[in-house]
């Protein structure tokens, strides 16, 4: 076990090395990073300014050592500072990640709430209505790309249902004081293709489950068709659907950032790196993909380490 | 007894049962939309009734079916000839002043306008007249006239030419009816129709080419991962005695060729591609080329572990042990014994990835990172339509479901190819 985490840390290491290093050499190797957010290949711009900024960049310095001095910085947590807004990147992150983690927490507890029992049913009562019926909004929600899925549900909650002319639901922002109703339709956007995949999984490995030789004994001893379902067959099907929750949390930074755009939400997504990359600011951009990666390969890893903790047959590798 | 005579007999039912069965044995409505889809991306722009980038300011946000009823416009008045001598052959020059109330003005806005004025050819006062030259300043238009036939002052009491300003979306298609926009108009009054027909051959394009090229790397890779995991080839070293012992140090050994690869396939998975993508295109610039570099980096991953798994199967075969006896080099071995014999699952692969990749190309645009207005892949069509959606919700809708069904189709296609030709990758029911 001791091994398998250190193997699974170091590897997590290797990607932050990878990723970073992947990111700076790209910015190296095509072009003098300072054209990328000087307007106009640099023209109007005086010498001194232009060494200012490279000094400021610390472009007099070979490549490995800027390298290494970004890491340094990096781990003394100063991520440098934000060209277009002129702040530490490090706060403007920090201000911007709850925003995403509340929109991510949301919308990965409509999955799971929506995904596993659903997939449940399906199983249980495979070849029904019901089945059918689910296996076909989870083919619906895995074609749905999550902007149009955020698209259509603004369009249905806040321009058509209108009661009493005001719209149903807030089409995007966050307001500074908690409401509810604000989260409604991003989480939904957000958690919509996750629940078709989380149903499709439960129903797989559910109907697994239900066709074993154990399933079939506990029913021919005459055990109560629920207490079958609930305590024998749900607690080994739900191995899969849990971690691969864990991997959809991770995974989620992608789809949050275009749900992110789409509703206005004031975070890391929309507000940080969507705007770094329409402004050419590197070190705002540079940190955010640093800080995006950190928390998609913590989480990563604890699905990896938690897979292991929950089923120790996977354990073999 | 009963079977014979009902056999015999024609039975609705059972034909309905038949055909039913074929319809769920095969995947016939992904099928039937994607055949639509590669020849609307073939075809698409031949047969395109309106022009991709020209719209009509005064035909925006018209719905889905709009016969466009405001063609052709005639802004009121004309150029009045009435006492104006004008010689044969000789020019003439006059202005015209444009109604103000008149939308015409946009032209130059949006700059997605020509001046295309015409005579009124059915107006009975008509002199034989030629127009050479018309310019524009602001709402004044500049004529200069020839005329085929002398006219004199007082000759024709009233000649008023009428000016009409003809639409200039002009219609491509002559069999397609006048004015007709099948999936309505967008925001510059650009027919969504015709933008979707070129949209459609822009991401397959795209999408196919990055697909090819990130197959052929998967592949090449996977097949380079999976011959050489081995810790028993030959390597490249050398022999030390140490303490008496002979041991071998290896340089470069094949081993170390996997497990790079691996771990660089191990680490890519790691990396949101979203971030990958936005990096790639802020500092290579935006731009067709650039976007399928970074959607081949995104579907080469998915290949290389299948293809790898498949190779260490493979290689272990008979005919591959008999190749190597017979003295051929590992190229060849990978090329001509091993490939054959992934090729199907990088077939299945590639199909699964297919619509992931339609996915990809249409979020990176719809962000910013990728096609770029005003060509009009879907998810820039998406995109644009976003700030009308009360008034236009078509805008947003129809390129939307097109991509929603293009992924769906697909997604039915790859799982119906995987249960065909490859069921080991079946894992979810």
């Amino acid at each position: 076990m001791l091994r398998f985490l250190a193997g699974r840390l170091f590897s997590s290491f290797l990607s932050i090395i990878g990723a970073t290093l992947a990111v700076f050499t790209l910015t190296n190797f095509h072009n003098d990073p300072r054209l990328l957010f000087v307007p106009d290949s640099g023209n109007g711009i005086t010498q001194e300014q232009w060494d200012k900024l490279g000094e400021r960049l610390g472009m007099n310095k070979p490549f490995h050592e800027r390298y290494i001095d970004w890491i340094g910085r990096t781990l003394r947590g100063d991520l440098g500072i934000s060209l277009a807004r002129q702040m530490a990147v490090t706060d403007i992150v920090l201000a911007k990640i709850p925003a995403t983690l509340e929109l991510a927490l949301g919308g990965w507890i409509f999955a799971i709430l929506l995904g596993i029992p659903t997939g449940v049913v399906a199983a249980v009562f495979r070849g029904s209505f019901w089945d059918y019926l689910a296996r076909g909004a989870a083919l619906v929600g895995q074609a749905a790309p999550p902007f149009v899925t955020g698209l259509v549900l603004i369009y249905i909650f806040n321009q058509w249902i209108q009661p009493g002319g005001e719209p149903l639901l807030p089409a995007g922002g966050r307001k500074p004081e908690f409401d509810v109703k604000d989260y409604v339709l991003p989480c939904i956007a957000l958690g919509w293709g996750a629940a078709a995949a989380l149903m499709r999984l439960t129903r797989s490995s559910m109907l697994e489950i239900l066709d074993s030789e154990y399933i079939r004994l506990a029913r021919a001893k005459g055990v109560n068709f629920t207490t079958v379902i609930f305590k024998h067959a749900l607690r080994n099907a739900l191995i899969a659907p849990v971690t691969s929750a864990l991997l959809i949390f991770s995974g989620w930074l992608n789809g949050a950032l275009v749900v992110e755009i789409i509703f206005s939400w004031p975070g890391i997504g929309y507000d940080a790196l969507y705007r770094a990359v329409n402004d050419n600011d590197f070190p705002l951009l540079l940190g955010t993909v640093f800080v995006f990666i950190l928390i998609y390969l913590i989480f990563a890893t604890i699905a990896d380490i938690a897979y292991t903790i929950i089923d120790p047959r996977v354990r073999l590798n | 007894m009963t079977t014979e005579t009902s056999s015999s007999q024609f039975n609705p039912l059972k034909y309905w049962l038949v055909t039913w069965s074929f319809f769920r044995r095969y995947p016939v409505f992904p099928a039937v939309i994607l055949v639509v889809l590669v020849i609307a991306a073939i075809i698409g722009p031949t047969v395109a009734p309106y022009e991709r980038d020209i719209g009509d300011v005064r035909a925006r946000h018209n719905l889905p079916g709009t016969v466009d009823i405001k063609f052709p416009t005639k802004p009121k008045g004309g150029i009045d000839l009435t006492d104006t001598d004008i010689s044969a052959g000789s020019t003439f020059m006059t202005t015209y002043e444009l109604p103000t109330d008149n939308q015409i003005f946009d032209i130059d806005k949006d700059g997605s306008y020509n001046n295309n004025i015409s005579w009124n050819e059915d107006s009975p006062n008509t002199p034989d007249i030629l127009f050479s030259n018309i310019t524009q300043e602001g709402a004044v238009l500049n004529f200069e006239i020839i005329a085929n036939e002398d006219i004199f002052e007082g000759q024709n009491d009233n000649i008023i030419l009428d000016v009409q300003v003809i639409r200039t979306d002009t219609k491509l298609l002559d069999i397609w009816p006048d004015g007709y926009h099948f999936l309505g108009n967008d925001h510059v009054g650009r027919d969504v129709f015709s933008r979707l027909l070129h949209g459609a051959q822009i991401s397959m394009m795209v999408v196919g080419i990055s697909l090819v090229a990130g197959m052929t790397i998967g592949v090449a890779l996977g097949l380079i991962a999976g011959y050489t995991a081995t810790r028993y080839e030959p390597n490249i070293g050398f022999n030390v005695t140490y303490k008496g012992k002979k041991r071998r140090i290896a340089i470069l050994s094949p081993w170390l060729v996997d497990e790079f690869i691996t771990r660089f396939v191990d680490i890519w998975y790691a990396l949101p591609f979203l971030m990958v993508a936005l990096v790639v295109t802020l500092i290579f610039g935006r731009g067709l080329t650039v976007l399928m570099g970074v959607l081949a980096l995104i579907a080469w991953s998915g290949f290389v572990r299948v293809i790898r798994a498949q190779t260490l199967i493979i290689r272990e075969l008979d005919f591959v042990a008999s190749a190597k006896i017979n003295g051929a080099t590992s190229f060849r071995i990978m090329y001509k014994h091993i490939l054959p014999g992934v090729l199907n699952t990088a077939v299945v692969v590639a199909t699964l990835n297919t619509s992931g990749l339609i996915l990809a190309e249409s979020v990176l645009s719809f962000v910013g990172a990728g096609i770029q207005p005003p060509t009009p892949a879907w998810g820039v069509m998406t995109n644009e339509g976003r700030d009308y959606l009360a008034i236009a919700p078509h805008q947003v809708m129809v390129p939307g479901g097109a991509i929603f069904l293009v992924v769906l189709a697909l997604n039915f296609l790859g799982d119906w190819l995987r249960d065909r030709l490859d069921p080991r990758l079946r894992q979810v029911d």
